[in-house]
């Protein structure tokens, strides 16, 4: 009884080494995003496209990587928790946060823990300000907003504009900014300036009222989709008719359970992930992900993808190993960022500035009979 | 545009502020203690009705009749489980429990019906009349309606008819009351029931109004009830009516007039305004306590 009892404590022993030399293998990746709560979309989304491509580039057999994702529910100090649970679990490269505002939280600690990010879709300006380690695979808000702001102008979309923003958000007040100071610039006249906040955001009849009776042609809409979608409600209860834009927090609206889509007809979106698009490494990845999860995958899912071939690449290039420290391959991280050029599905020859923040093009999209189309 | 329009704006939000208001105040006029988790009744209305609507394909009505019957049961439970034992408890215990039971029926719902958020099917349609330079929704009308039907109603109920008479006798006197033969329990109980029924219908209305729905969606709007319960007088029925539509009718005036930034903090300044002058609310009764 004994020998058999040492047998399998022996057999144990070896299977257990063997599954940590395989640990010590690998990269380990961590992220935090909203798994729950009402911004699970995009927390989904991005965690389920970092795995697809985690699972991609294992097959190889070159660099190894294990992916854990911890639910932060769009919350800074849940971010803050799960953060740490990722650290103890020997995380030693980070996809940071899922969303603009744990981002913020958890970047400052990856900047203090010398652990290189990249967040897939946290496009605040504050979450890479100046940390010399934070990467971000989206547009900043910036350069979401101006770049909403010039798309508008050079298609003749309107010439009087409204915007609805929410003022307690660093996400859509750090592109309503931006966008107001490009409109200035480009003569794009704002006639309408309304906001809501987290506990007034339900009622809608005032801001969409004021675009009306100002002659808004356009409706600016730089926050996420739940309030987006009930804005449109109402601008259809009252038989208003402007254009609509948005910027990548829109994308989602059509996954709305119950949600009319003919309400979204027409509503035009700055994202550079395009589903329907018919190059290779899209195709291919939009396959997998319906054969996974189901679903179409959204920009989110795209950009968690793509940050984890990114950091294939860098790796890859710096000859990192599983055995170095988070801090050493954080700096080569930081070398590797800024100089070299990634190609990705949301978008080629991509290139990051020392400020951590991206340069690829926007692409235009419109929805039509309830799916996205490229307007270019 | 105009003044009447943001004014129709106002008061069919007031009138969904006060049917969740007349729960708040009923309860806390009979048992002294203020529910809390009425806020989240309204959501859990709000869920039963979409998921009749949009799963079982039930009539509009059925499913606001399904939505109240479930509301009402559930409000019996929770008064028998959660409050009933506590009568004699302090205040403070009672207003902790019933936090307990809000965040309980939050949490239950994120389990049970996922945090994704669903797009209520308004139960009148989307259709809207317009009026010269204004448009109306059916909703905001039916809203406005509703809610006249339903203070009307209720100011019948507790004037004129025995178990109404019951409930004021008891929120006057409970000893005296159980003296005089009144079975103070048993109205207790059916005051929750009564109250969580008009939460269904308040939420169904706030849901077909505003049309998303989450496990929180029931709590903004329930503070903000509770606020115009306040405001009105709490315990007092039409003071609760009162304090629902001067509440939506500020702040949707609050945001067309003054500034969308800062419409809440002045709809709360007005509240603590009012209260400073007359503290026990717009309609409230002035009740010496004894030491």
């Amino acid at each position: 009884m004994k020998k058999v009892f040492a047998i399998i404590l022996a057999a144990a022993m070896v299977f257990a080494l063997g599954a940590s030399a395989f640990a010590d293998g690998a990269f380990k990746i961590g992220g935090t995003g909203p798994l729950t709560g009402g911004a699970a979309i995009y927390g989904n989304a991005a965690a389920n496209g970092a795995a697809i491509a985690v699972e991609e580039i294992n097959a190889l057999g070159g660099i190894q990587f294990e992916l854990k994702y911890e639910d932060d529910t769009h919350d800074a100090e849940k971010a803050i928790n799960a953060y740490n649970t990722l650290k103890d679990w020997g995380m030693q490269i980070s996809l940071g946060s899922v969303t603009s505002t744990p981002c913020v939280a958890t970047a400052s600690e990856t900047y203090d823990d010398r652990i290189f990010a990249i967040t897939p879709s946290a496009s605040a300006v504050a979450v890479t300000e100046d940390k010399d380690n934070m990467f971000q695979m989206c547009f900043a808000d910036p350069n979401q907003g101006s770049a909403s702001a010039q798309y508008i102008m050079d298609k003749g979309l309107a010439s009087k504009v409204a915007v609805i923003w929410k003022n307690d958000d660093v996400y859509s007040k750090g592109i309503y900014e931006t966008f107001k100071a490009k409109a200035a610039e480009l003569g794009l006249e704002l006639v309408s300036d309304t906001t809501f906040a987290d506990g007034n955001d339900t009622d809608f009849s005032v801001q969409v009222a004021d675009a009306q009776a100002n002659g808004a042609e356009l409706i600016f809409l730089p926050m996420y989709y739940t309030p987006a979608s009930l804005i449109l409600a109402q601008a259809d209860k009252i038989g208003y008719t402007p254009k609509f834009f948005g910027v990548d927090g829109m994308d989602g609206i059509l996954t709305l359970e119950g949600f009319d889509t003919a309400l979204a007809e027409g509503v035009m979106l700055l994202t550079p992930f395009n589903a329907d698009a018919t190059d290779e490494k899209t195709v291919s990845f939009v396959t997998k992900y319906q054969e996974k999860y189901g679903e179409i995958p959204n920009q989110f899912a795209a950009d968690g993808y793509d940050c984890v071939y990114a950091y294939c690449q860098a790796l890859t290039n710096a000859g990192c190993t599983p055995d170095m420290s988070a801090e050493e391959i954080c700096d080569a991280m930081i070398e590797q960022f800024t100089t070299m050029t990634f190609n990705g599905i949301t978008g080629d020859n991509m290139t990051w500035g020392t400020d951590g923040a991206v340069t690829k093009g926007p692409k235009g999209m419109v929805i039509s009979n309830g799916a996205y189309v490229g307007m270019d | 545009m105009s003044f009447l329009y943001f004014l129709i704006n106002g008061i069919s939000l007031g009138s969904i502020y006060a049917i969740i208001a007349l729960g708040y105040t009923m309860v806390y006029g009979i048992s002294k203690m203020l529910n809390f988790a009425h806020g989240d009744v309204i959501m859990v209305g709000a869920y039963i009705c979409f998921f009749s609507l949009t799963r079982f394909n039930l009539p509009p009505l059925v499913a606001v009749a399904a939505a109240m019957l479930v509301c009402m049961v559930l409000g019996m439970t929770i008064e028998k489980l959660a409050y009933k034992p506590l009568r004699q408890a302090t205040s403070l215990a009672v207003l902790i429990t019933a936090i307990g039971v809000s965040y309980l029926l939050q949490n239950l719902a994120l389990l049970l019906f996922s945090p994704n958020v669903k797009v209520f099917p308004s139960i009148v349609g989307n259709g809207k009349i317009s009026m010269g330079d204004i448009v109306v929704s059916h909703v905001t009308i039916v809203t406005i309606i509703v809610c006249i039907v339903i203070m009307v109603g209720m100011t019948l109920f507790t004037g004129r008819t025995k178990i109404g008479k019951a409930m004021r006798a008891c929120s006057e006197d409970k000893a005296a009351a159980q003296l005089m033969g009144i079975n103070v329990d048993a109205t207790i109980s059916v005051t929750f029931i009564i109250g969580s029924g008009l939460a269904a219908i308040a939420g169904v209305l706030l849901c077909s109004t505003y049309p998303t729905l989450v496990p929180t969606t029931g709590s903004m709007p329930g503070i903000k009830a509770f606020t115009a319960a306040v405001f009105g007088g709490i315990g007092s029925i039409p003071g609760a009516f009162l304090g629902g539509l001067l509440l939506g009718i500020i702040e949707i005036f609050a945001k067309a007039y003054i500034s969308t930034q800062i419409s809440d903090a002045i709809v709360f300044a007005v509240l603590i305004i009012v209260l400073l002058v007359k503290p026990t609310g717009l309609l409230g009764k002035k009740t010496r306590e004894k030491v």
